[in-house]
């Protein structure tokens, strides 16, 4: 899922500043997993900025809505009725939702709710890591399912570097070395053999490094 | 009245502030013994997080409170009302409060002249 974190209340307040008539829009996909923009967590804001407004001595009308996803037209487009009576909205989607709607509704200001964050898994309640960083050229089959672009801090492709020590990354101490757990687990797969048959260069082309990317399934227009 | 405080949850709390409450008291079962095994433990997380989000937006975390106890305590319970109602008073009412009673202060004035 698509991960991130609630922006502090003192800046969105700043962002709401010049409005008094706002949509406060969440969505139902990854945002309401990771508990950071789902109905509850719209809730939960609508009545902390009406609070905080009127503590300050003026008030602000919000509509609370829920899209099931933000990155989806159809869904989208269930907010064009009204999104004009209102004069911003702001959305706790994922950054790719928000633009969405910013797309969409292109005379509303869209404000973000959310510092999105990265691809990843929730480890245990309140704890996510992330996973994958969409390269588009997948090669966890050679790697013993560990990313090395993800999990190494360097993206690596061909083993650790010098600043592995006993399996810790030398960037952070509560980092794993990602080579390290890809190498133990290639022999606790017996498939060590992997480590050999690596390109001689991983080709970033399909990487965020050749710009926006696009992806047009053929098959399915 | 709720049949677990497990029910409570963030938005909840801060609707009773929105509603006009100067201050909010939340009364769970004692902790280990709850009906529904971890209610109040959630419902003590939930408590702890409006606590947070009324310290940043300064209308003040003390006017929030949890307690613990069981349904056989009655006096305990009315210590603890009294208590937590005399600390309330001692903080005045909320800002929002004071802001509306202002603006009715300011409408009645006008409709007076
Ligand atoms: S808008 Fe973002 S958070 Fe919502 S479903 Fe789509 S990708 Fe996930
Ligand atoms: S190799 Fe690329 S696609 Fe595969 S998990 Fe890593 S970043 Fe994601």
């Amino acid at each position: 899922m698509i991960t991130g974190t609630p922006k502090p209340i003192e800046e969105i307040m700043e962002m709401v500043e010049p409005y008094d008539n706002i949509i406060l829009a969440g969505c139902h996909g990854c945002v309401t997993v990771c508990r950071v923009g789902g109905e509850k967590e719209v809730q939960v804001l609508a009545s902390t900025l009406r609070l905080a407004r009127e503590a300050g001595g003026r008030t602000i009308k919000i509509r609370e809505v829920s899209l099931e996803r933000q990155c989806d037209p159809e869904y989208v487009e269930q907010m064009r009725p009204y999104v004009g009576d209102y004069q911003a909205v702001l959305s706790i989607a994922c950054g790719a939702g928000i633009q969405f709607l910013a797309e969409k509704f292109t005379t509303t200001p869209l404000l973000p709710g959310i510092n999105t964050g990265f691809l990843g898994v929730t480890e245990r309640q309140g704890e996510w890591s992330e996973r994958c960083q969409g390269c588009g050229d997948c090669v966890l089959h050679l790697t013993g399912g560990i990313c090395p672009v993800t999990r190494c801090a360097k993206s690596l492709f061909h083993g650790p570097c010098g600043g592995s020590v006993q399996g810790i990354c030398e960037v952070d101490k509560s980092v794993k070395c990602g080579w390290q757990l890809i190498i133990d687990r290639l022999k606790a797969l017996n498939q060590m053999e992997n480590y050999t048959k690596f390109k001689p260069f991983k080709g970033w082309s399909t990487a965020r490094d050749g710009g926006p990317r696009r992806i047009i399934r053929e098959d399915m227009i | 009245m709720l049949p677990c405080t497990g029910r409570i949850d963030e938005s909840l709390l801060l609707t009773a502030f929105e509603n006009g409450a100067d201050g909010v008291m939340v009364v769970g079962c004692l902790e280990g013994d709850c009906h529904y095994v971890s209610g109040n433990i959630r419902a003590k997380a939930r408590v702890k997080r409006v606590y947070g989000i009324l310290d940043r937006i300064k209308i003040g975390p003390d006017r929030i409170r949890m307690y613990n106890l069981s349904a056989g305590e009655g006096s305990k319970f009315a210590a603890y009302a009294n208590e937590f109602v005399e600390k309330v008073r001692e903080l005045g009412p909320s800002p929002i409060n004071l802001v509306r009673a202002g603006q009715a202060r300011a409408v009645s004035q006008k409709e007076a002249t």
